[in-house]
């Protein structure tokens, strides 16, 4: 041991090595959001540079105000929540019946997961076009040869259509997630339950559920805080309409400040993004400091 | 016994059958692709097969452009990001200190900032410093995007060596290259590489910052796709051919790093 090399050295030499990451995930943190909070409290407009000045609550006033404010936030509040039932559930049951070594498990299981790597832009445009256009969508001609008429979909339905891409982009992620979690479920335990006379039903809710519960938090979490920023599927489909039926805060922000060039009430509802995340990035740190400390 | 086989059959079924539907889009998709514009309007399985889309998608001058600039961002910034990240997690997986740990819950934590909380600061710093519609400008958002996570799966990929041999190639006189090169090469590389190409993946398949600081010089495939929600978007068979260019290198990355997929977004909390 004497004659480790690094030994000799005061374990802080090799702080130089991992200063890099650290500073430059600390301006990246830092500056941006100084900036934001910074804007958000004065007046700025980039199509009216004569109006200056500070704004105190102003900024925070108009974004209330605003006829999109309430509806954004629903319309966010629906879009995470609805795609969190639905990939959760549907995850859940597929890692299930997965787990159930069947013939060619593993590649249905790889078609499964494809969704997750199509790009947001193009998983969009498929859907839209090809599949729920309302004439010549494959959903459309379905109607038409039982002669019913098409749906408009993104016209009467946008907010859902939204839903049903979103739902289909990340379902592979809690279908992947929850698989590999139940295979490092005790075997043993499970046969001992079914001699025990315990009924599928009963070991899926007794002991199955209770082995994912770990794995389900983290996919509730992690998803949130994606599903919290879900813009490129609206900006190609619907841009946040009609009016303002799919417009979630992400999109609010984006068409305040980047549409309307209004820096200070975008960054105003940039703030409220941020502190919405941030809770739920609360538990979600607590828990992996939790898994941390276990683990080491 | 004829229940289980009732069942297996079954489970089978239910199985393929869920598994055909969810990739049915993808599917249908490239099926498209290989249609002319008339027939893309048409849900015909049969059909003979043309490269027309194809041909009409490379034929635009600007699509190589686009191809181009996914391929530079994302392995740019996947080469950037690995080397602030490798130093970093080579520190802490082989001299921790008390503030490790910490260190790496904090790096996390950064990820989980919304990039729209940032947004118009970043556009604006942009916008400034010239830097809008430059491909450096993206390189440099995705590397710090990506950097805690690549820190994260380095730093678990390292704690896998044992710290024994490292001290017995430094007896046997090894230098830090030797070391690096002939013990922490073979046994951390797979894992490395596996990282990276989910690195890759993510930025290649990232559509917020592309969207919102590029438009045609630095755009990638993301922006490109994008351009046909306009009315261009009327001609599926070309939207189905770039589509299907530019997703299928990805999705086989994809298949080949699931593992490292689940545990590197879920911050190893899933392994």
């Amino acid at each position: 041991m004497s004659t480790n090399v690094a030994a000799a050295k005061p374990k802080h030499f090799f702080a130089f090595l991992q200063a890099p990451s650290v500073v430059v995930l600390f301006l990246w943190m830092i500056v941006p959001l100084a900036m934001t909070i910074y804007f958000a409290f004065i007046r700025y407009s980039l199509l009216n540079p004569d109006i200056s000045g500070f704004a105190g609550v102003e900024n925070f006033q108009f974004l209330w105000e605003d006829p999109a404010f309430f509806p954004s936030i629903w319309n966010s509040v629906l879009l995470v929540g609805s795609v969190l039932i639905i990939t959760v559930v549907a995850g859940t049951a597929l890692a299930v019946l997965y787990d159930s070594n069947f013939f060619g498990n593993k590649i249905a299981a790889l078609l499964v997961i494809a969704p997750f790597f199509v790009m947001p832009t193009v998983s969009a445009l498929i859907w839209k076009n090809m599949i729920m256009h309302p004439v010549y969508g494959l959903i459309a001609m379905g109607l038409q040869k039982l002669g019913l008429p098409g749906i408009d979909f993104f016209g009467e339905y946008p907010l859902l259509s939204v839903i049903v891409i979103v739902s289909w982009e990340w379902m592979p992620f809690a279908f992947l997630v929850l698989f590999t979690a139940i295979k490092s479920f005790d075997q043993e335990q499970k046969e001992a339950a079914i001699v025990d006379g315990a009924g599928p039903v009963q070991l899926f809710f007794s002991l199955i559920l209770n082995h994912l519960s770990r794995a389900i938090s983290v996919v509730v979490m992690i998803e949130s805080i994606f599903l919290l920023s879900i813009f490129a599927e609206i900006h190609t489909t619907t841009s946040g309409g009609p009016g303002t039926a799919s417009t979630n805060l992400t999109y609010l922000i984006f068409s305040l400040g980047l549409r309307q060039f209004d820096i200070g009430i975008a960054s105003a509802g940039g703030i409220l993004a941020v502190i919405l995340a941030n809770i739920v990035a609360y538990f979600l740190v607590k828990m992996l400091a939790k898994g941390l400390k276990q683990g080491s | 016994m004829k229940q289980s086989i009732l069942s297996k059959w079954l489970t089978t079924i239910a199985g393929w059958g869920v598994a055909l539907i969810v990739f049915f889009p993808i599917f249908w998709m490239t099926l498209t692709a290989f249609k002319t514009e008339k027939q893309a309007y048409s849900p015909d399985i049969f059909f003979t097969p043309t490269l027309q889309s194809f041909r009409d998608v490379f034929a635009r001058s600007d699509y190589l452009t686009f191809a181009l600039n996914s391929i530079y961002v994302s392995i740019g910034s996947t080469l950037l990001c690995y080397l602030f990240a490798f130093p970093a997690a080579y520190r802490m997986a082989f001299y921790p200190t008390a503030k490790t740990q910490d260190t790496l819950l904090w790096m996390l934590s950064t990820k989980m900032m919304p990039s729209v909380g940032v947004l118009i600061p970043i556009y604006l710093l942009f916008k400034t410093g010239g830097i809008l519609d430059n491909i450096w400008g993206l390189i440099v958002i995705y590397a710090l995007m990506n950097l805690p996570i690549a820190v994260w799966m380095a730093y678990t990929y390292l704690c896998e060596v044992p710290p024994a041999i490292l001290e017995a190639a430094r007896i046997d006189g090894a230098n830090i290259w030797g070391e690096l090169w002939h013990v922490l090469r073979p046994i951390a590389l797979p894992g490395l590489t596996s990282t990276a190409l989910l690195l890759i993946i993510l930025s290649w398949n990232e559509a917020f910052w592309s969207i919102n600081l590029t438009s045609a010089k630095a755009a990638p495939l993301t922006v490109f796709i994008a351009s046909y929600s306009s009315p261009e978007g009327l001609f599926w068979a070309k939207l189905s051919g770039a589509s299907v260019l530019a997703v299928a290198p990805i999705l086989v990355m994809g298949w080949l790093c699931q593992k490292q997929l689940v545990s590197g977004l879920t911050f190893g909390a899933v392994k």
